[in-house]
């Protein structure tokens, strides 16, 4: 096959004018945030996110609440992969085991031959093992799964864009594996083999703040732990949200935009392909490792059995599901498919089995709609439920446009204009 | 004749017969990855899901004619009628993803036909769940011969046909080599001989050259996922009769040694990917034997990584060149 004649933007920017006439709620809403600068609406989000343990039920929040922040945070992540980059990675759950392991590592009793505390909160300043409190080992994690993601990016990203889908998918597969079988290397156990590492550290203020501004010592011995999960979840998310929004408008998001519209036109415009690329799967992975490490301070342990393929399919039709590239789409669409996920599969499985003759878990099956959704997504809505309205404004705007292009090729996407109205 | 020492061992040779064997499969389903890319340029992710609907088409004809031993019913024919029903319906299924799931894609961006394919993948495995449930199909291969799986009787597809050095080769195994380099020669006679094999090697080479020439490249299109597909049903049921079980899940990892083996072999080359599949069940037989199973899988992700490392294009592939 030739190469597709438009990138992403172009294409999206298609669908969008096709879909001009039709104003739904999606495009209502999608119109609203493109009026509103990015700021205004994090803290509006970070406001109605933060009253949310008030009102939903305790055992709710703990059970899905954290869980639907940390998953929009890896899809965050994820997004800055595929969405900006457009690097399709489809292990991306590597990152996350990665990260989830090094908490384990370092704010556990994994490594009994030492006994190292650095700021450990709640714990027996005797108990052995590497003790390193939880907030500085969100942010290792995340380094060290920065680094982790350079490694395994090094030698794959020269690759088209492909093959690069594949050695992902591979390297998903490996890590868990990796884990599972290396509880005894040369005698050494680095990851407790398929028990995994358990307990892991909680975060915590300590006994200094806590006697000073009553911050709680220990999240896990708190009785309030579900809030304090949670709060400190939303905490991070917001940080992630607002360095994506300064990322997405600094040099290298633009760099990695045009990477993904033509990376043939970036390359020679001047833009040091595998450096910009490189940066992507290294920002990606730190996400990741930061929501890895929270996840297993949350859950306080790191087995193998988390890191399923499936999740990084999950997080990708989250990406795909809000619209690649779009901040809250990631957000929107996160916040769907954890819902799905958790209650809305259960629900409908049981209207459907009330209603109809069928019978049916419909819960089971939940992959294979997360397939249907993608499919349909490409198929139907390409550029998801709130699209980034980049290349809108500029075909709005009148960015100049298209003075290098092929005039042939601008004619014929004239003419499939003209065809498709 | 002394053999060096190492090929006088028998586990040696005992895992290069099951390394063949699975080679074959392998070989069979990198055959359809590296047709449709060398068209398309598309990586078809449904592929591995193909070959596990294939199985199940298999293992359908299988129970509803009575199993195994049905009195109605000479083996050779079931054997045969399995075969060809699996064959034509992942064909067809092939046909029907291409058409609904990618050919509206083909303009997109690179992106959104293997996203695409990534969820029809999921939808295939997921329909099979919910038609024959998560549990392990059996084909009872084992015992195809006996109507009753408690007497653990061997039936007659794993009767020794030969030795080699004092190791037993089953005709099972026998039949994949033999339906494996059977298919093989049609598919490469088809592909240099045949009107509509010059068809594909002109799409494959230059889509909008064909079509202006007048061949009509939907077609050719349709026909060479029809191919592949056909391909790896054949594989499908093959693995049932050796492995005697189905699953739905079976085939993501396939499908991943398949596009191993396809790379391996350089992709967009026919002869590539038959190499490549035996390069990748040999790897996998000797892992598993030498190491222990749980490595192998490990041992075969290594290879396709050292491979695009060292020889992206693969071992027969050429270099691909990017035009502006």
């Amino acid at each position: 096959m030739t190469e597709p004649r438009v990138g992403h933007d172009d294409w999206v920017a298609e669908h969008e004018e096709r879909l001009e006439e039709r104003k739904g709620l999606s495009g209502l809403l999608g119109r609203w945030l493109a009026h509103v600068p990015g700021p205004a609406q994090l803290a509006v989000f970070a406001v109605l996110a933060g009253t949310l343990p008030f009102w939903m039920d305790r055992g709710d929040l703990f059970a899905y609440g954290i869980f639907t922040l940390l998953y929009i945070l890896l899809g965050l992540g994820l997004n800055v992969v595929v969405g900006w980059a457009g690097l399709l990675d489809l292990g991306y759950v590597a990152f996350y085991a990665i990260g989830a392991y090094t908490a384990g590592w370092l704010a556990s009793g994994q490594f009994e031959q030492v006994r190292f505390h650095f700021g450990s909160v709640g714990i027996s300043r005797e108990a052995q093992g590497i003790h390193i409190s939880v907030w500085l080992v969100l942010l290792i994690a995340g380094l060290l799964t920065a680094v982790g993601g350079i490694l395994i990016g090094l030698p794959t990203l020269r690759l088209r864009g492909d093959y690069l889908a594949i050695v992902t998918l591979g390297f998903g597969e490996i890590i868990p594996q990796f884990v599972r079988n290396a509880d005894s290397i040369k005698g050494f156990d680095l990851t407790h083999g398929t028990f995994g590492i358990s307990p892991i550290d909680s975060p915590g203020f300590g006994e200094g703040l806590n006697r000073a501004v009553g911050l709680p010592i220990s999240f896990a011995q708190s009785f309030e732990r579900a809030r304090l999960f949670f709060w400190a979840a939303l905490v991070i998310l917001v940080i992630t949200v607002f360095c994506c929004y300064r990322l997405r408008d600094s040099r290298l998001g633009r760099a990695w935009i045009a990477i993904r519209e033509d990376e043939t036109a970036a390359g020679a415009m001047g833009i040091p392909l595998m450096r910009t690329k490189t940066w992507a799967y290294a920002i990606g992975a730190f996400f990741g490792g930061v929501a890895g490490a929270y996840v297993a301070s949350f859950n306080s342990g790191a087995f193998p059995s988390q890191f399923h393929f499936n999740i990084s399919i999950f997080l990708l039709c989250m990406v795909i599901l809000g619209g690649m590239g779009s901040l809250w789409g990631v957000v929107i669409g996160g916040a769907i498919l954890a819902w799905l996920n958790v209650e809305g599969l259960a629900n409908i499985g049981a209207w459907v089995n009330a209603h109809t003759p069928l019978n049916v878990e419909v819960a089971k099956y939940e992959f294979g709609i997360y397939g249907s959704i993608i499919v349909l997504m490409m198929l139907f809505r390409p550029q998801g439920l709130i699209p980034e309205r980049r290349r809108k404004r500029e075909l709005e705007e009148g960015t100049p446009h298209g003075a290098l292009d092929d005039p042939l090729y601008d004619h014929r996407i004239e003419n499939e204009r003209e065809e498709t109205r | 004749v002394e053999l060096p020492l190492a090929f006088n061992d028998q586990l040696f040779i005992q895992l290069t017969v099951n390394g063949v064997t699975l080679g074959s499969l392998y070989a069979l389903i990198a055959l359809g990855y590296t047709m449709v890319y060398g068209i398309l340029k598309l990586l078809n992710f449904a592929h591995g899901d193909v070959y596990m609907i294939g199985a199940f088409i298999g293992y359908g004809v299988l129970s509803g004619l009575g199993g195994p031993l049905s009195p109605d019913l000479a083996l050779a024919p079931l054997v045969l009628l399995m075969f060809l029903a699996a064959m034509l319906g992942s064909g067809l299924l092939g046909v029907a993803i291409e058409r609904f799931a990618y050919r509206p894609l083909r303009e997109a961006p690179r992106l959104a036909p293997l996203i695409s394919a990534l969820g029809v993948s999921f939808f295939l495995q997921n329909s099979v769940l919910l038609l024959f449930g998560a549990q392990f199909r059996s084909y009872n291969s084992f015992v195809l011969g006996s109507s009753n799986p408690e007497l653990f009787e061997p039936g007659p597809l794993i009767d020794p046909v030969f030795k080699i050095r004092g190791v037993n080769v089953q005709l099972i195994q026998l039949l994949v080599l033999l339906v494996t380099v059977g298919l093989c020669v049609a598919l490469t006679v088809m592909v240099a001989r045949t009107r509509v094999g010059k068809a594909m090697r002109a799409t494959a080479f230059d889509r909008e050259g064909a079509m202006m020439m007048g061949i009509d490249t939907d077609r050719v299109i349709g026909f060479t996922f029809f191919i592949g597909s056909v391909l790896a049903g054949a594989a499908g049921v093959m693995f049932g009769l050796l492995f005697s079980q189905v699953f739905h899940f079976m085939g993501f990892l396939a499908g991943l040694k398949g596009f191993t083996a396809a790379v391996v072999g350089g992709i967009g080359s026919i002869p590539g990917a038959m190499l490549g599949g035996l390069l990748v069940g040999l790897a996998e037989a000797y892992a598993s034997g030498y190491f222990g199973g749980r490595w192998a899988e490990l041992v075969v992700f290594g290879i396709l990584i050292f491979v695009l490392l060292v020889r992206p294009q693969g071992l027969l592939g050429t270099p691909e060149l990017k035009k502006v």
